[in-house]
Order: structure tokens, then C-alpha cells, then sequence
């Protein structure tokens, strides 16, 4: 428990994520087994006790201090378990506290009052951060910044595998994980991931460069639209049918009509968009479906979604990842014989491109009011492989659009960056009841070189006018030049805009204020 | 009992026979400075009595001619103001920092300023005097504030070092009393190399040699690379004011583990907000524990309290039968305690 309080403050204060990320390699390396994957666990919300909320803790807390001394701490804190670890009585004697293991396996043996008990006399002998911790893991919600895919990434440079490898067998694993450690450590073969419907790490693509393009043998890549959806796999087994997304996460309940023709087991890499397949609708529709964790039927109908599928991975007992991309295809397009007609699933085209310049004209083509973002060059001969492998498929996005905005207000960065005013809200010009106001359209925060940033952070500096906590108001009078993929309507916004991926392009210190670009400018660049 | 000659004015406590004020903020004609931070020690009045340390370094802020007329009045003398007798008696809060002693009309009333009772090897510690009135301070007034032993925190900081090779060690800390603490603190615990200084530290330090606290071998960060290049700074302890994290000056540091020295790291959330990497829990104030220490050694018949979480403190005086107001006095800053 020491060093899990140890660790747990360390992620709290680590300013970046290669800091965590080196707390918890440390941590993997030194810590025995189970304890590390209790710990693991609990860091990553796969941890949690039925009987130990945090009525238990008021209660406990209420028995320990002055009940008035108590609110007036609470009220200062915010935060419960921190206020009860604080307010704790000091131990007369520290005594060396129980491993992670014990505690956790003796509190999911114990019925509420038991926990109680048992949480109240580990209490009595813990320091102050050892008491914050043990309350932080009993009731969930550690909350120091470890994502799933940031505690699998440590694992995997811990024990310097690929993350993929890690990620296909996680859904396969329990805390404490024994499985996962043996095998790292050599005591026992990979768990193995057939016939279950789990997520296998997609292949992602490179960006392609123009000059890149104009050298490609066209005819030995597969060529497709890139579409502006969000990334998913589809697998069914034995187990069940889910659908994952890009990162892994378990979205099933959120699009249950996503399933393949009955009775078929495998799975399918693809793109989902909302709408139909002859008319895609807007990503603002498909982001309302992504924003809900469930869909009703209603939901359903109103804000239907397919899934375009473009890659094979497994069917039945073959793994089909070894096999070129050409041998892939076409069992696909056999397959595709068999979906039902009823739009759920629907094969991504393939396009004719014999030529750099009939790839250049298609690109050329892209249009983000047809959610296409650009082309997907894949080499017919690449097998699937987990990852950014290099060489094998390439994403060659259509011009961004662009807006010459002005910035507005100015944020530290984080980490390397916090000494650097480098986060910066910029504005358009629009009609106010007093003449032309800006109005904030988007955030950005990279696109510059090193020098731009300090020139920025130097022009920030000498402009400050006003100060809200963090941010800095400048004066309204650099211009910057802002790429960005397409802009949705959003009511979330006072523009009544948002940009998507927004980044510098460059810095017009030759341009004045009052010729940057006005809000219906940006308004007519509405995708939808 | 007679509390009718002190009161709460706008200006600060007002001893009106000796028409004096305790820290007034706007100029007066008679100040009583309990210590030389720069919210209780403000320009502008004709005559001031402190401490000899306290006038040296009000000096060295506010320039020589801070005042028309400076008294010095130390730990353990007295002087008369009409009827009333003034005293002073150390408050441990920063170097000469100091309880101010009234005796009028049989009743004797202790302002004891900003105050601590933890270890500090550059002042003197506070020395509890029996009274009638103690008028104290709360910034740390709720059961959640027990400040670790400093040297343990120090400890931390130098186990830092071991785990962060080739980053310097920032340590944010005021610039006068906390950072001086410090570096006393570093040498205590064993620390004898050179420890850096932000430009702000080197006038309070000065002073502070001057009285004689030894704080070992001290260099300025200075801006000029070439007669301290960065990765000379690489496992090197810096001491900055608070203001210089993050800033231009922070950034010719290799890579520099950011900590900060005060009693509101222990609130993690406040640590956190910071945006600081190592939150040492060192403290100019009393907290919780000290501060009722205190009151059961002074032994006062009433309570006064003048700003911070008074509520919680006044809650805890009348569990211990002991008669308490609160004051409400404003102006005096908590930030960097």
C-alpha cells in the first residue's frame, strides 16, 4: 500500500503523460504480483467494491471528527476522501500498512459493515497520504489522469512489447491479471483471443506528402474515398457481437443495430456514418449518436447509422490478417452477397486510379458536404497489421480549409510548454449593436514552428489587457491564419460554429486586425 | 477586565491611548509592525516601532527613509506610550517577527501577529506569554491543516533529486522568510553545495546574514549563460518566488521539477491547481494542532481572531469553554503561507 500511495501521488502531480507513464513503468517493474494488477485495476475504474460508497466514508468520518469541525473542512477541501484522510486522527504508533492485495481481496469478501470495520482500523495506522489512498481505491474514482489505453501503453514498454499485442488479449484478462504478467515474465503462452468477440488493434494509415503522391505505382495500391466517420471493428463469436471503437472501447450499447447477417462470426474493420448509404448524413448527426451511451429505438429511427466496411480480419476460425489486402478484398466482396438489403452494412467502393493525376483529380474532388476528408491508398500486398505500420497504407487528406482570424486570448501550455502562452482563442468579426464585435470561433494550439511560439508568446506577454484565472485577454490586433478540416453549426458555441481540427497555418503580423475574415465568411464553409 | 481601549478599525488595530496601530494599512502617525512582510509592513507612516530586524529589512524594501522617526524596540524590552507599556516577544514567523505586548489599565492584551511554533533555524521561536487577551491569527484554522515535520519534507525534497536526474529542482517559496527556511532547512539536513537563488531572494538572504543566520555558500541564477551554463543547474536546487514558475526567467532551467513550499499544498486540489510537480507542506503558519497548543499554554480569558478560518477555530474555542470573537480584519494576504 505504501508504494501504491507513492504512485498515486505521483500520477496526481506528474505534468505530462510521459512523466505518468514513467511512474508507472517504475511501478510495473518493482511491484510483485497481484499487487500490481489490483493496482492496475483500480487505476483504471476495473476496480470497484458494492459495499464501500461514499455514504460509508461520511459515516466513518462523522464517528472520527466533530461533525461542525467536519463541514466547515469539507466545505474547504471539496473532496471527501481527502477531506476524511486529512481530518483523520493522527496514529500514535505507524505500523507497516497491508499489501494492495490484502486489502482489496479482503474488501470484496466483506459485506458493508464489515467494510466499514476493516477501512476504519487500516485508518488507524496509515500516514495522511496512505489514508487518502486507501480511500481513493475503496471507492472508486481515483481520478490522477490513467486512461485504459495509457495504463496498456505502460505495460507494454514496461515489458518492451508492442502495444498491440497487449490490447488484442486486454478483453480476455481479469484483475489481477496473473495471465498478463506470466506470460510477460515467461512462465506461460499468450492468452489466446480465438473465437471470442473481441477487439483486435486496427491498422492505421500514414499522411502522404504531394510530392509522395506523384511517385506511387498507382496500380499496386487499393484506392478509397476517406470517409468522415469515426472508426470502428465489428466482431462476432461465440460470446457475442460487439462493436468497438477506434481506441478499443465497448460501444455496442450505443448502436445495437450494427450487427452482421445472422449466424456469421468474424471481424469487420469500417467506417460509421450516419444516414443511409446513398445519403450520408452530416457528422454532427452521427456525433449525436456518439454522445449517448445507449439508443433506443426511437433514437434509432430518428438518427439512423451503417457501417461501411472496408477490411476483413477474421472470419470463422481463419485469420485472415496474414493474407495480402487483394485476397482480403475479395472475400469481402463475396461476403458483401450476402448482407441484407436493409442498409446496416454496406461495402466501402473501391475506386479506379491507374494514374498520380487521376488520383489528384479525385482529391481535388473531395468535398467535406459529402463527409469525404480525402483518398486511402493501401498496397494490395500489405497483410493487416496492428498499428502505424510503415509503407503499406497511406491517408492523403484534401486541402484544409482556411479563415484569417484574430487572436482573441491566450493560455499557458502544459508540460514542456507551461512556461509559453501557446493555447490561443481566436475570434471573427461579426455586427454588434455597437459596430463590428469579435466573437470566438476556435481554439488552437499547434501548427507553429518553435520560433512562431516564441514570437507568440513574447506578442501575448507585451498585449495583456485583461486576466480571467489562466487566460490572458490580449489586445485584439494579431492576425492569424487558421487551417481546419470543416465547420459544423453548434449551439454549444456563442459563434454558433465550431471548426474541426483547427491549427495555425501561419501568423499574418503584416495583416491588420480589421481585415480578417467576418463570421458568415466561416458560416458559408457549413458542411451540412 | 478591560478590552475597550483595542478595536478593529479600517485601518487596523487601533490602541487608542497610545493612538497606534498594529499593521495598519494606510499611512498613520504611530505604527506597531509585527514583521516585515510587505501586507503588515506598508509604507507612508510618520513613526514606526518594530523590531531591529524588522526595521532592517522594512528598509532594504521600502528604502531608508521609510519612516520619519524608527523606533527599535526588541524581544524582551518594553517601552511606555502615555500610561500603556509596549513589549515584544518572538512570534517565530519569520526573522524578528514579533508579539506585540500591551499592558493598560490592568488588562493585558497580545497581538501575536502571524505566528508558527515548528522548527525554524533562521528566527527565534515563539514564546508563549500569559495574558488576558490573545489576539490571534487562523490562516490555517480547520482540523485538516497538521503540517508534516519539516525536515521529513525536506527529506522528500532530496529524494526528489535522486528520482529527477538532470533536471534542476525549482523550488517556489517566498522570497522573504520561507526561502530563507529553506535553505537553513537543506543545510540542516546535510545539504552543504551551493543552492541557486531567483535575483528577488538575494536581498532578504543578505539581511539575514547580517543577523547572523548562516545560509552557506548562495548564487544568483543569473542571466548571463556563459558564467552558469543550464546543465551546470542540472540536480541543483533553485529557489524562486512563486511568481517566477513558469515564467521567462524559469525557462534557462534543464528541465526543472517544479515544487512549491506552503501550507496549502496539503490540499491536493489546490497542489494540483498550481500546476506544480512536488507540493512540500512547509508552513510560516501555526496549524491546527499548534494553534490550540498555543491557546492552552497562553491561557487567555478571551480569544480574538483576526482573519482566516476563524469559524472553524471559534467552534473549537467555545468546545474548550474559552470566550471567542472573530474580527474580521482585512487586507492581510494568505497566498504564499
Amino acid at each position: 500500500m505504501k508504494s501504491f500511495s507513492g504512485l498515486l501521488e505521483g500520477l496526481l502531480y506528474a505534468p505530462g503523460r510521459n512523466s505518468k507513464l514513467s511512474w508507472l513503468q517504475d511501478w510495473l517493474a518493482e511491484t510483485p504480483d497481484p499487487d500490481r494488477g489490483w493496482g492496475l485495476a483500480a487505476l483504471t475504474g476495473e476496480l470497484t467494491f458494492a459495499h464501500v460508497k461514499a455514504g460509508l466514508v461520511r459515516e466513518l468520518a462523522a464517528a472520527a471528527s466533530d461533525p461542525e469541525l467536519f463541514a466547515l473542512s469539507y466545505d474547504f477541501v471539496g473532496d471527501l476522501a481527502e477531506t476524511t484522510a486529512l481530518i483523520w486522527p493522527e496514529p500514535a504508533e505507524l505500523a507497516p500498512p497491508p499489501r494492495l492485495a490484502a486489502i482489496v481481496e479482503a474488501l470484496q469478501q466483506a459485506n458493508r459493515q464489515q467494510a466499514a470495520e476493516l477501512i476504519s482500523g487500516w485508518l488507524g495506522s496509515m500516514d495522511a497520504t496512505q489514508r487518502w489512498a486507501l480511500l481513493k481505491l475503496a471507492t472508486g474514482g481515483l481520478r490522477v489522469g490513467v486512461s485504459g489505453r495509457l495504463a496498456r501503453l505502460s505495460v507494454a514498454t514496461a515489458f518492451d512489447r508492442d502495444i498491440a499485442e497487449i490490447e488484442e488479449i486486454w478483453p480476455l484478462l481479469e484483475p489481477p491479471y496473473r495471465a498478463l504478467f506470466d506470460w510477460l515474465e515467461g512462465r506461460s503462452d499468450r492468452p489466446d483471443a480465438r473465437g471470442r468477440a473481441v477487439f483486435r488493434p486496427l491498422m492505421l494509415a500514414h499522411p502522404l506528402s504531394e510530392e509522395a503522391a506523384e511517385q506511387l505505382d498507382m496500380t499496386r495500391y487499393q484506392t478509397e474515398w476517406k470517409w468522415d466517420g469515426a472508426r470502428v471493428e465489428l466482431a462476432a463469436a461465440e460470446d457475442g457481437v460487439r462493436l468497438f471503437s477506434r481506441s478499443g472501447d465497448d460501444i455496442t450499447a450505443a448502436f445495437p443495430e450494427i450487427v452482421p447477417p445472422a449466424g456469421w462470426q468474424g471481424t469487420l474493420d469500417g467506417e460509421l456514418l450516419a444516414g443511409q448509404p446513398d445519403a450520408v448524413a452530416s457528422f454532427g448527426r452521427l456525433q449525436q449518436r456518439l454522445n449517448r451511451k445507449k439508443a433506443g429505438r426511437k433514437l434509432q429511427a430518428d438518427n439512423p447509422v451503417f457501417l461501411r466496411v472496408y477490411d476483413l480480419l477474421i472470419e470463422g476460425e481463419t485469420d485472415w490478417r496474414e493474407k495480402p489486402l487483394s485476397a482480403r478484398r475479395a472475400r469481402l466482396e463475396q461476403l458483401a452477397g450476402s448482407w441484407l438489403p436493409d442498409g446496416r452494412l454496406d461495402l466501402s467502393e473501391v475506386l479506379a486510379v491507374a494514374t498520380p493525376q487521376e488520383l489528384d483529380e479525385l482529391r481535388a474532388a473531395c468535398r467535406s458536404d459529402q463527409l469525404i476528408e480525402g483518398m486511402m491508398l493501401k498496397l494490395k500486398d500489405s497483410p493487416y497489421l496492428a498499428g502505424r505500420p510503415k509503407g503499406h497504407w497511406w491517408k492523403w487528406k484534401r486541402d484544409p480549409l482556411r479563415a484569417d482570424l484574430v487572436i482573441m486570448y491566450a493560455q499557458r501550455g502544459h508540460g514542456r510548454r507551461s512556461s509559453l502562452y501557446s493555447d490561443f482563442t481566436l475570434g471573427a468579426w461579426r455586427d454588434g449593436a455597437d459596430g463590428p464585435e469579435l466573437v470566438p470561433v476556435a481554439k488552437a494550439y499547434s501548427g507553429f514552428s518553435d520560433q512562431e511560439l516564441r514570437a507568440l508568446d513574447k506578442f501575448v506577454r507585451q498585449n495583456i489587457v485583461n486576466r480571467f484565472g489562466p487566460v490572458r485577454e490580449v489586445e485584439k490586433q494579431l492576425v492569424a491564419e487558421l487551417a481546419f478540416d470543416s465547420v459544423q453549426r453548434s449551439s454549444r458555441h456563442r459563434s454558433g460554429v465550431a471548426l474541426r481540427f483547427p491549427r495555425f497555418h501561419a501568423v499574418r503580423w503584416d495583416k491588420p486586425a480589421e481585415e480578417a475574415d467576418w463570421l458568415p465568411t466561416i458560416e458559408a464553409l457549413i458542411g451540412d | 477586565m478591560d478590552s475597550s481601549w483595542l478595536r478593529p478599525a479600517a485601518a487596523g488595530l487601533e490602541i487608542l491611548p497610545a493612538r497606534a496601530f498594529i499593521d495598519p494599512l494606510r499611512p498613520v502617525d504611530l505604527a506597531i509592525i509585527t514583521h516585515a512582510h510587505a501586507d503588515h509592513a506598508r509604507p507612508g507612516h510618520k513613526q514606526v516601532i518594530a523590531t531591529a530586524q524588522t526595521l532592517a529589512i522594512m528598509a532594504a524594501r521600502l528604502g531608508p527613509d521609510f519612516a520619519e522617526t524608527k523606533t527599535v524596540l526588541d524581544y524582551g524590552e518594553s517601552l511606555m506610550l502615555g500610561d500603556l507599556r509596549l513589549g515584544m516577544a518572538p512570534a517565530g514567523h519569520i526573522l524578528g517577527s514579533a508579539q506585540i505586548i500591551m499592558d493598560y489599565n490592568d488588562t493585558r492584551i497580545i497581538a501575536a501577529g502571524d505566528y508558527k511554533r515548528a522548527a525554524d533555524p533562521t528566527c527565534q521561536p515563539f514564546q508563549p506569554v500569559p495574558c488576558d487577551i490573545f489576539i490571534t491569527e487562523a490562516t490555517f484554522g480547520l482540523p485538516v491543516f497538521r503540517q508534516p515535520d519539516p525536515l521529513a519534507e525536506i527529506a522528500r525534497l532530496l529524494a526528489l533529486r535522486a528520482r529527477f536526474q538532470g533536471r534542476a529542482i525549482l523550488v517556489a517559496a517566498y522570497a522573504l522568510g520561507k526561502a530563507q527556511r529553506l535553505i537553513a532547512l537543506l543545510r540542516q539536513a546535510g545539504w552543504d553545495e551551493t543552492i541557486y537563488l531567483h535575483g528577488a531572494m538575494l536581498g532578504p538572504c543578505r539581511i539575514y546574514q547580517e543577523f547572523g543566520v548562516d545560509l552557506g555558500d548562495l548564487q544568483p541564477v543569473t542571466t548571463d549563460r556563459k558564467s552558469l551554463p543550464a546543465d551546470q543547474l542540472a540536480g541543483q536546487f533553485v529557489l524562486a518566488p512563486p511568481s517566477a514558475l513558469g515564467s521567462r526567467w524559469a525557462r534557462r532551467l534543464p528541465d526543472p521539477v517544479s515544487c512549491m513550499a506552503s501550507g496549502w499544498m496539503q490540499v491536493r486540489a489546490r497542489a494540483r491547481q498550481s500546476g506544480i510537480e512536488c507540493p512540500l507542506v512547509i508552513s510560516d503558519h501555526a496549524d491546527w494542532p499548534d494553534l490550540l497548543a498555543t491557546l492552552d499554554e497562553v491561557r487567555p480569558r478571551q480569544v480574538w481572531v483576526t482573519h482566516g478560518r476563524e469559524d472553524a477555530l471559534l467552534h473549537a474555542c467555545k468546545q474548550r469553554g474559552l470566550d471567542a470573537r472573530a474580527l474580521r480584519l482585512i487586507g492581510y494576504e494568505e497566498d504564499s503561507a
